[in-house]
């Protein structure tokens, strides 16, 4: 019994985000999952289409709809392993759906490129979600043969999953509690983590490093202090800003972080037996190998990722040696009042 | 002409009014952004309650919190409104959008308002136009996101103090395979400039 989907896959997970890939098609087989990619679809925009052209990024999101809905065959469902690539899809259905202004223009731009779109004709899901509510924790619980026993995993689900949900799926929107019953049916210790649907902060490390950076340093320090061995995401960007960034995150505040960052797909696949190597285990920034020694899964030792310069300057003092930077004065201006029309008919 | 204090969708024809000729530039400016958002923000149903601010991971770094920019849109302060650093704080994680007692679309309206910012040049954080339009070139030329490219010409030109630092890191990406050096061109990238095109002509956007 197998269910089929429609994937988009989204541009990460042919580049940072390949250990996904290569754990995702890992575990496809065991959790009974087809996925057909739609042929030649293009970028979701990030957050930079929108940013600086709102309907050209509805426009670029919709010909991936059109697409998708052209390939429909016994399946409607378009299934997106990124957050930021849901969301986009499936937010942009959702407009398209209510607000009839943006769709005739969406048309008349699709019609530029020789596409068509009805909107609504497919929907758009989170791989995740697909994982948790159509396959289920009993389902994934029953392939395990390595329980992922005495690994502390942080069940990070990151904002865009329960946020802004477009198709309200979520009753949870700010704590829900799936990633956590999932990690547990992998045999893994579940950190109690409050900030399961934080931000890791997007594309701010990219622009507006301090503000981005600390948002990671709290998101990494969090899991620390709960004693985590490392955390689970479902998200290339999310994976990308606490792995990547780390070492960044180390120098800009003077600490010594050490917390790997890994896909959920990666551990799922390690609790059905895979070898570690199959999974693209040993390609993170902040390596998981001394982590998963201690349940005793051997991951290979790969190419030695380079010590980044001036690393080593942190004296080891934790995050408690830091000071926390100064915030923004509050201003001694008041709030400008709004002038309301009725107050104009009033004065007349 | 009455305002909608209620938080259902307003009706079509008062939809039409309110696009009647202003004089308020409070009501222009809210015009503008919703034009440019492509869809109604419903900016205008905001009762100031602040629960936005008080979500926002990163409104302690912002010059205004969101309930601020948002009196400041209805107050027309368009000038100060364009050169806030709020929006290009937001990270759009939705916490204010789901508790937004209004249903008011915050990021999006945020986004409307960075568009507005970039387009004339007014954005206070240089780098942040900077990357998406780096972004957004590669997507009209490939029709997919070109990681090396972006983050090797964004560096050069935003950061170059943060390179020492991360090449080393960038070399491990690109021999672990994380990041490609050859983009990928889809094969329909034509279609999809003729479509970004005629998005951009119906923006209003050369």
């Amino acid at each position: 019994m197998s269910a089929s989907f429609l994937y988009y896959p989204g541009c990460s997970m042919s580049a940072t985000a390949r250990a996904y890939a290569q754990s995702l098609e890992a575990v496809c087989g065991p959790l009974g999952i087809a996925l057909h990619e739609i042929d030649d679809w293009n970028c979701c925009g990030a957050s930079e289409y929108l940013t600086l052209g709102p309907l050209q990024a509805h426009a670029l999101v919709s010909r991936n709809l059109a697409l998708a809905e052209r390939q429909r065959n016994g399946t409607s469902t378009v299934v997106a392993s990124c957050s930021l690539c849901y969301v986009n899809l499936a937010k942009t259905d959702r407009y398209l759906r209510d607000d009839p202004a943006l769709r005739s223009k969406v048309d008349s731009a699709l019609a530029a490129g020789g596409l068509r779109y009805d909107p609504g004709s497919v929907t758009v899901r989170h791989l995740f979600e697909v994982v948790v509510r159509d396959i289920g924790c009993d389902r994934v619980a029953s392939h395990v043969t390595r329980p992922l026993s005495g690994l502390k995993v942080v069940p990070y689900l990151g904002c865009l999953v329960s946020r802004p949900d477009p198709d309200d799926r979520w009753t949870q929107k700010e704590q829900p509690r799936d990633f956590d019953r999932l990690i547990g049916a992998l045999g893994a210790e579940v950190v109690d983590y409050p900030l399961r649907t934080d931000c890791c902060g997007g594309h701010l490390s990219q622009i507006t490093a301090a503000t981005g950076l600390d948002l990671i340093r709290r998101l990494i320090d969090a899991a620390e202090r709960r004693g985590a061995d490392l955390i689970a995401t479902v998200c290339p960007m999310c994976q990308m800003n606490l792995d990547f960034y780390q070492p960044e995150v180390n120098r800009h505040f003077g600490v010594s972080h050490h917390m790997p960052v890994l896909f959920f797909t990666q551990l799922m696949g390690l609790a059905f037996g895979e070898a570690p190597r199959a999974l693209g285990i040993g390609s993170e920034v902040v390596s998981a190998r001394e982590a998963l020694a201690r349940i005793g899964v051997e991951v290979p030792v790969a190419e030695p990722v380079p010590e980044p310069v001036g690393a080593g300057v942190a004296t080891g003092t934790g995050e408690r040696g830091v000071t926390p930077r100064p915030r923004r004065e509050k201003k001694p201006q008041g709030l400008p009042i709004p002038v309301m029309p009725a107050d104009k008919e009033a004065e007349r | 002409m009455t305002v909608a204090t209620h938080a259902a969708p307003l009706p079509e024809a008062h939809v039409g009014a309110h696009r009647a000729p202003l004089t308020d530039p409070g009501r222009a400016f809210l015009d503008e952004i919703t034009g440019a958002a492509g869809i109604e923000t419903r900016l205008r149903h905001c009762i100031q309650c602040g629960t936005c601010g008080g979500s926002c991971p990163s409104a302690a770094d912002m010059d205004h919190t969101p309930r601020e920019l948002f009196a400041m849109i209805r107050a027309g302060m368009r000038d100060a409104v364009l050169a806030s650093n709020t929006p290009w704080m937001c990270v759009s994680c939705y916490f204010c959008a789901v508790r937004c007692p209004q249903d008011i679309h915050i990021p999006d309206a945020m986004y409307a308002v960075k568009s507005i910012a970039a387009r004339e040049g007014r954005s206070p954080n240089g780098a942040g136009p900077s990357f998406s339009r780096t972004f957004v070139s590669n997507i009209r030329r490939f029709g997919r996101s070109y990681e090396v490219g972006l983050v090797v010409r964004h560096y050069l030109r935003h950061f170059p103090l943060r390179i020492p630092g991360m090449a080393p890191l960038g070399i491990g990406m690109l021999a672990s395979g994380r990041m490609g050096l050859v983009p990928h061109r889809i094969r329909g990238v034509r279609g999809l400039r003729a479509i970004l095109d005629r998005a951009a002509e119906l923006e209003g956007r050369p």
